[in-house]
């Protein structure tokens, strides 16, 4: 059973995560960063996941959309800032890596590649140290559900199969490949469906309610490290932005249908489920509130004087060792 | 020292590597139960056992992927690619995220990947299955690219690779496992990045690597008869290169002819020219000559196929021109 304490925490880090990524839009259309690419609509299912595994302890190998994930791992607003902005103190890259293509070294979350399901291999590699070194540790790795059609994926998710790896394979099923409804993806139902051909097990969660995906996740993690193997989760749940900073999506999906999705805000699914149980009080909420407003702006105020990174320091670090001929 | 073929030293140093090291495993197709492709893991599996040996499903994506995350953790996977010519398959987990994931992380993970792999022509097997597109890797900085000439550099150089903390392509060139050589027994180390004289003269020098090392020295010994000398550089590695024992040399001979078996378009030997070009043109007094692959894709036909490679008397007429 989760705690107060601990739920109020959950839907903390969600809401944090929100008003981080509602300014990251801003700060866009100011034309103070160059690019944004959002999880507003996916919080609860990244939120939900990372509760419900050992942080510090477990990997993680995220997707660009999990601003809320890495949030719940530690990445802070600052952090978040920084990278955006590209500045030297970005703890990520110092101001190389492009932003929201996480990582976290002190919460097992390494760099990836803009390719996207590529992911999905490493994660099984990781799984399979694990099992090489016999710890009891578990493999996230998320994936919206689009990246489900590349076939480094099937590669990635057969091989966590075949090994029985303990690899939590969690599809944020959002509806959209950019502009590409999951219909036009995909000839099963959706991505939960695609296990059975791999040979794991493959379930549905309701992607917008945090308490469910933690529920799930917890599980299957307490399977995995018992060496049971992967899974396949596919949180249904609504991408409610556009895909990115760089596309307009009134050109490909009705103003009613985001509308009508909006109701399932996993935000106020969560708020209703804690305002019922008399976790949340309007009072409380109100507090939450101006924190993470205090939080955020601090965040974009900081990384706004932060230095960019020298010109000499960006061709260093290229290998890990020193070279004189690199 | 014991004479071996390149196979045996590939083969003595993965082995000693493994029995030195409980973190480094093989992975690829075939690697396991049948001993490799080229049969430089056979008997691998047998003592190390199927954890440390994984034969893995034809998906050389997952394999590179897979040997990634691994090598996140701390474990040294070396895995195999049939040949260069699979790498295509894996090439976004190579130069999207190998070469890249170290230098994306602000340094804050390292990477002691090795992918083994066997390029060049010469078998018969024809355009998808016989390049050597060496050059195109060597191009992505982040990525070590390592191209032994020599049994004793082989082993050297693979344990050198084994035991680096950068992503590292190891080429063996598909025709020379059977070629043999001294090799030194037990610990030896090649530093990764370091070009070796081969053959010492004074009238011209000779750069190149892999298999066009056997050439060009079978080459220098029908110009030695003709009484002309050249000195031959190898550059045994292609990222990071080095070019000093080649600035060195070539201000004794003033004369240079590269050879390589890639096409000559954007190869090694325009980068190496370039290089020297830019930096001790002063020395220069013949134009540089490039000695490399015919530009189309390799054909099946013997014939056919060796009139589009690199042959020992391209290499002496070239040499003859820069005189």
């Amino acid at each position: 059973m989760l705690s107060k304490e601990t739920k109020l925490d959950m839907y903390w880090t969600m809401l944090l995560s929100r008003r981080l990524d509602e300014r990251a839009w801003v700060l866009h259309r100011q034309g103070r960063i160059a690019f944004h690419i959002s999880g507003i609509g996916q919080e609860a299912a990244q939120v939900g996941a990372v509760f419900a595994l050992r942080r510090g302890y477990d990997w993680f190998l995220p997707y660009y959309r999990d601003i809320a994930l890495m949030l719940a791992l530690g990445y802070t607003p600052r952090d978040f800032a920084l990278s955006m902005m590209g500045k030297s103190e970005d703890i990520t890259s110092a101001g190389r890596q492009m932003p929201s293509h996480w990582s976290l070294r002190s919460a097992n979350v390494p760099s990836q590649s803009a390719t996207v399901a590529t992911q999905t291999s490493h994660a099984a590699g990781i799984g399979l140290a694990i099992k090489l070194r016999g710890e009891d540790k578990v493999v996230l790795t998320c994936i919206g559900e689009g990246s489900t059609s590349q076939g480094e994926w099937y590669e990635g998710v057969n091989w966590a199969a075949i090994h029985r790896l303990p690899v939590i394979f969690l599809v944020q099923n959002n509806q959209y490949a950019i502009s590409e409804r999951v219909e036009r993806q995909m000839a099963v139902p959706g991505p939960a469906a695609k296990a059975c051909g791999l040979g794991l097990d493959g379930r549905e969660v309701d992607g917008t309610d945090i308490f469910q995906v933690y529920e799930v996740i917890a599980e299957v993690a307490e399977k995995a490290r018992r060496g049971e193997g992967p899974s396949l989760i596919e949180a249904k749940l609504y991408r409610i932005t556009p895909h990115s900073s760089d596309d307009d999506d009134r050109t490909y999906r009705s103003r009613e249908e985001v509308e009508a999705h909006k109701k399932r805000d996993p935000l106020l699914i969560a708020q209703a489920i804690l305002e019922k149980e008399g976790v949340l009080t309007p009072k409380k909420l109100e507090e939450l509130e101006a924190k993470a407003k205090r939080i955020v702006d601090e965040a974009v105020a900081y990384a706004e004087q932060a230095p960019y990174p020298v010109v000499d320091d960006n061709v260093t670090r290229v290998f890990a060792g020193e070279v004189s001929h690199a | 020292m014991a004479r071996l073929t390149m196979r045996e030293a590939i083969s003595q140093a993965l082995w000693e590597e493994m029995e030195r090291d409980p973190d480094v495993f093989i992975l690829g197709e075939e690697v396991g139960v049948w001993g490799g492709t080229y049969a430089v893991t056979k008997g691998f599996y047998d003592h190390f056992g199927a954890e440390r040996v994984r034969d893995t499903p034809i998906s050389e994506a997952a394999i590179v992927g897979a040997a990634i995350g691994a090598a996140l953790t701390g474990l040294r996977p070396v895995a195999e690619l049939m040949t260069i010519n699979f790498a295509f398959v894996a090439m976004d987990h190579i130069v999207n995220e190998a070469a890249k994931l170290h230098y994306m992380f602000g340094g804050q993970m390292v990477l002691p990947l090795v992918i083994r792999t066997t390029s060049g022509g010469g078998r018969q097997l024809a355009a998808t299955h016989s390049q050597t597109p060496d050059a195109i890797f060597a191009h992505f900085p982040g990525l070590k690219v390592v191209a032994p000439g020599t049994p004793a550099d082989a082993k050297g150089l693979l344990k050198a690779s084994i035991r680096s903390n950068d992503p590292v392509l190891f080429i063996e060139h598909a025709t020379l496992y059977q070629t043999r050589g001294e090799v030194p027994e037990g610990d030896y180390i090649v530093p990764i990045g370091k070009s070796a004289i081969q053959r010492a003269g004074r009238d011209v020098t000779i750069i190149t690597y892999s298999k066009m090392l056997e050439i060009s020295m079978k080459a220098a010994d029908q110009l030695a008869r003709e009484g002309i000398e050249t000195e031959i550089v190898d550059l045994r590695t292609l990222r990071p290169l080095d070019m000093e024992p080649v600035f060195d040399s070539i201000k004794k001979t003033n004369r240079a002819v590269i050879v390589e078996e890639g096409w000559k378009s954007y190869g090694v030997g325009a980068e190496v020219s370039a290089r020297i070009y830019e930096q001790i043109f002063d020395y220069i007094d013949a134009p540089i000559r490039r000695v490399a692959q015919k530009e189309v894709p390799l054909p099946y036909n013997r014939t056919l196929e060796q009139m589009a490679l690199p042959q020992v008397e391209d290499v002496i007429a070239a040499v003859k021109e820069v005189m």
